[in-house]
């Protein structure tokens, strides 16, 4: 035994230090400073003689930690934050890329042919010109004419400098890649740069960054783009260059979900649905998934084992798969409801707003009631038969049994799973996406939200569609969710507690 | 004696922990000091093995290494997005040249050096490898839809829209559940003379919304008529459309060269045709271009750049790239090659008409009213009112 702890703590702190040595080589120190920390923790744990419930909670608290608090936890921040579209990464990035889309070639200009040179002041260029001569240049000093050695009309090595070949370009080919050398004492002509380390072409910048003042300028307009604070560089106009970068930003999101009126309104309709559509699924699923239960309990009844299994089939196909089918089968004009059962009506089972939602309801009752058949069933053959026998014996009716005695200790079980139903549905994503993807979308409205748009499916829209990525604002959304669905279980939780007094 | 236990196991840990430590540690030592370069490149997982012998003979010639990784299709503009700020994302991604707004607003993608090469590439490919005036994609495929025709049904290509629906039953794919797909739809819309964008010499002016001009409502009446005839059907998905022209049941067939693979495995003797206008100009279909973008944040540039314009923008690579992947190659010269294969110089045919896809993020505005509003009035709605109101809605989206 010892042997099998010794072994796997081994495993554990084995990885533990490669993971700190990489973590320290990339000079991540927090997450090694973490890794440290709990592997010691982990460590102490297992040595020590005091920690005995700690030995069975750990792993388990470790992963919660790792998959449930971390996840909830980066969500709740980028909820605070402008990340999407334009706004992806840091400002040096930004800056980078401004920079990079702004060089524009010179128009007309002519490709150089290039062989990069290495003196001890650093990299410089030997370029040929398409008439066949030779320039010489440095990032300090502008193009000179040369004499040069030429190899097939190409300049290849000059006095006092020393050629690079492609493979010492591609060791430094982030300098090579960086290396400017003027093409005249008069830099507005422009500079030289070669992308490829073999052809040079002359660039003029659309922008110019001044990073003592911060500012951008755009050199055909002498516009002055500004950092103010928002994540980009704004004009005085308010024009924003984008990209920007990633800046944390309170509650700018919170507020534009309920502050906008394009957002808060379809974000209430939709919330109040979601919970329409939660509760009549709980509640549909439930009483069916009893009411089979109870009939399949009767034991006269004969091949009841073989009901049973073909009541729990719809839960055997993954939900996402019978959802993409129902979805083809309730096609308005050529889905097997209408074309076969109804002989060819053209019912919009899911075009109409009223009717998808019911067929959304429907569809869920048909994948959700086997599980509850199952439970239900559970539930109910564990219910004593002396106690059905004694409220019989004391003139119970059946209705009275059921009400007053069945029903009452099927809830003690029953209560947390049509709880943990109910959260479930509340973010049944794969339902919706796959079945209606939201739709039908409402043509008059000004956003993407259609009338079975749940508010995850929303979410989803909000963060994953469309050019115009809005992860801030999809975080603060699922932040609200949350919220909803912890405030909705606790306060069901705390119901359900009388019903165990019951036992 | 339970002390000295524990001080033992520590021991045993600590020479486990040295030891594995050491095994890794020599294991990465080896991979660091090989001196090659390697190139990153994410591929589209159904075109990786088309460029597999040309990464091969790309490392034979440089000596830098190509290392593909096969990503899903749907996957890798937004992982490529969200990894490219870390600095561990590819030097070099494959994609289409619509994602170019979306990735240049993100900062993720830098511009390669394309002009001296303008005339060697199809005009339609350059000017899609084209955003705000600079160059961030190496064409190296163009799609575009076209009309298959199964030829046992109808030998003869039809001149006009009439001619064809008269001729045999007639199929496009819409999105399902009331949406009309405006992609395959836009041919038609073109042929009305209302494109989505006027452009000017740097490509579309998105400020110059043409969607709701005269010709954009002259199209909505014609659509109103086809969904009254039951020509153009918001619930015929694709699915249906395919199953319909496999089964001989259609005779026409808008769609691209993604589904004549199907067709021809079927046993149906296909034709390419060109798109019959319903109205005054020519129908224009969008053409997909489909090349590489360099990762402003790659570490290889140079190696990169190489790669990409001195090697996958030369005429033998693309012809190569042909014989393994049979999608129309965006250099003309690798076109013409390509013209041996008939359906291919079908759609290239076809494709001369095309217009790239608009890559602004106002697109995104457009997209997301589009086909709702076509499908409204495929369903009935009054053609002029819900057109002008998808005009207004998309004007008001790309000003909000």
């Amino acid at each position: 035994m010892i042997l099998l702890k010794i072994v796997a703590l081994g495993i554990v702190d084995a990885i533990a230090v490669y993971a700190l040595f990489v973590l320290v080589l990339s000079d991540e120190w927090l997450v090694a400073g973490i890794v440290a920390v709990v592997t010691i923790a982990v460590n102490w744990i297992y040595f020590s003689h005091r920690a005995l419930p700690a030995k069975y909670l750990t792993p388990g608290v470790l992963f919660l930690l790792v998959f449930q608090v971390f996840v909830v936890g980066y969500t709740a921040y980028v909820g605070f934050t402008n990340y999407g579209t334009g706004h992806n990464s840091d400002k040096a990035q930004a800056v980078q890329a401004l920079m990079s889309s702004a060089r524009e070639r010179v128009p007309d200009s002519e490709t150089y042919k290039v062989t990069v040179v290495e003196s001890l002041q650093g990299l410089g260029m030997l370029v040929t010109d398409p008439e066949g001569d030779a320039y010489l240049g440095a990032p300090d000093s502008p193009l000179e004419r040369v004499d040069a050695v030429m190899e097939g009309g190409v300049a290849v090595a000059v006095d006092g400098w020393t050629s690079l070949s492609f493979s010492d370009v591609l060791k430094r080919q982030s300098e090579v890649f960086d290396l400017e050398v003027p093409f005249s004492s008069d830099l507005n002509e422009g500079v030289l740069r070669t992308a490829d380390g073999s052809s040079a072409n002359i660039y003029t910048s659309r922008l110019v960054y001044d990073d003592v003042a911060d500012t951008m300028t755009n050199t055909a307009t002498g516009e002055v783009f500004a950092d103010t604070g928002e994540g980009a560089f704004v004009s005085e106009s308010g024009e924003e260059l984008l990209p920007g970068w990633r800046i944390t930003v309170g509650f700018d999101n919170f507020a534009r979900a309920f502050g906008e009126e394009s957002i808060r309104d379809p974000l209430i309709s939709v919330t109040l649905w979601t919970i329409v559509f939660a509760l009549l699924s709980v509640a549909s699923t439930f009483f069916l998934g009893l009411f089979l239960a109870i009939v399949f309990n009767y034991k006269r009844m004969r091949g009841r084992k073989f009901y049973r299994i073909v009541m729990i089939l719809p839960y055997a196909f993954p939900a996402f798969l019978s959802a993409l089918i129902w979805s083809g089968m309730l096609s308005e004009r050529y889905g097997f409801v209408n074309q076969v059962l109804l002989g060819g009506a053209e019912i919009p089972w899911l075009t109409d707003p009223l009717l998808a939602k019911f067929s959304v309801l429907f569809v869920n009752l048909w994948l959700g009631f086997p599980y509850m058949f199952l439970i239900a069933t559970g539930a109910l053959q564990a219910i004593p038969d002396d106690v059905v026998e004694a409220a019989t014996v004391d003139g119970a009716k059946p209705w009275q049994v059921f009400r007053l005695i069945k029903l009452p200790l099927l809830l003690v079980t029953m209560a947390p799973i049509l709880i943990s139903s109910f959260a479930f549905n509340f973010n049944n994503f794969n339902l919706i996406y796959m079945l209606t993807g939201g739709g039908p979308r409402d043509a008059s409205a000004a956003v993407n939200v259609g009338a079975t748009d749940i508010l995850i499916s929303m979410v989803y829209k909000v963060a994953f569609t469309g050019q115009f990525r809005d992860y801030g604002l999809a975080s603060a959304f699922t932040i609200i969710i949350f919220i909803l669905v912890a405030v909705i279980s606790i306060v069901s939780f705390r119901k359900t507690r009388m019903l165990e007094d019951l036992n | 004696m339970v002390k000295s236990r524990s001080l033992m196991a520590a021991g045993a840990i600590a020479t486990t922990a040295v030891l594995a430590l050491v095994g890794c540690s020599s294991a990465d030592g080896g991979a660091d000091d090989a001196e090659t370069t390697t190139l990153t490149v994410w591929v589209d997982a159904e075109r990786v093995d088309a460029l597999k012998d040309v990464a091969k003979a790309y490392e034979d010639k440089t000596d830098i290494k190509v290392d593909l990784v096969s990503k899903a299709n749907a996957e890798i503009k937004d992982d490529f997005t969200q990894q490219a700020p870390t600095g561990k994302g590819p030097d070099i991604v494959m994609g289409a040249h619509d994602w170019l707004g979306e990735l240049v607003t993100n900062g993720v993608v830098a511009p390669i050096e394309l002009a001296d090469k303008q005339d060697e590439f199809l005009e339609v490919a350059y000017e899609a490898a084209t955003y705000e005036g600079q160059q961030y994609l190496l064409p190296y495929g163009v799609e575009n839809i076209a009309v298959l025709r199964n030829t046992e049904l109808v030998p003869e290509a039809k001149a006009t829209f009439d001619e064809m629906l008269a001729a045999g039953t007639f199929v496009v794919e819409s999105d399902g559940s009331g949406l009309a797909n405006p992609y395959h739809l836009y041919p038609f819309q073109t042929a009305f003379g209302a494109p989505v964008f006027g452009s000017d010499e740097n490509g579309y002016d998105t400020t110059d919304l043409q969607l709701g001009n005269e010709g954009g409502l002259a199209f909505a009446q014609w659509l109103a008529a086809q969904g009254a005839a039951g020509v153009i059907d918001t619930e015929l998905t694709g699915d249906i459309a395919k199953e319909r022209f496999l089964s001989g049941d259609a005779a026409f067939w808008l769609t691209g060269p993604w589904n004549v693979g199907v067709a021809v495995d079927a046993g149906i003797d296909v034709a390419v045709d060109p798109i019959p206008t319903p109205g005054t100009e020519a129908a224009q279909p969008f053409a997909g271009v489909k090349g590489f973008l360099l990762n402003e944040q790659s570490k290889n540039k140079v190696a990169a750049n190489d790669f990409l314009v001195n090697y996958l923008g030369t005429v033998e690579v693309q012809n190569a790239l042909f014989d393994s992947g049979k999608v129309l190659p965006a250099l003309k010269e690798s076109a013409d090659y390509a013209a041996s294969d008939e359906i291919v110089a079908g759609f290239r045919e076809v494709g001369a008409d095309a217009v790239p896809m608009p890559a602004a993020p106002a697109m995104g505005a457009v997209w997301e009213f589009w086909g709702i509003a076509e499908g409204a009035i495929l369903n009935g709605e009054d053609p002029v009112a819900t057109w002008q109101k998808l005009a207004a809605d998309v004007e008001a989206a790309i000003a909000g």
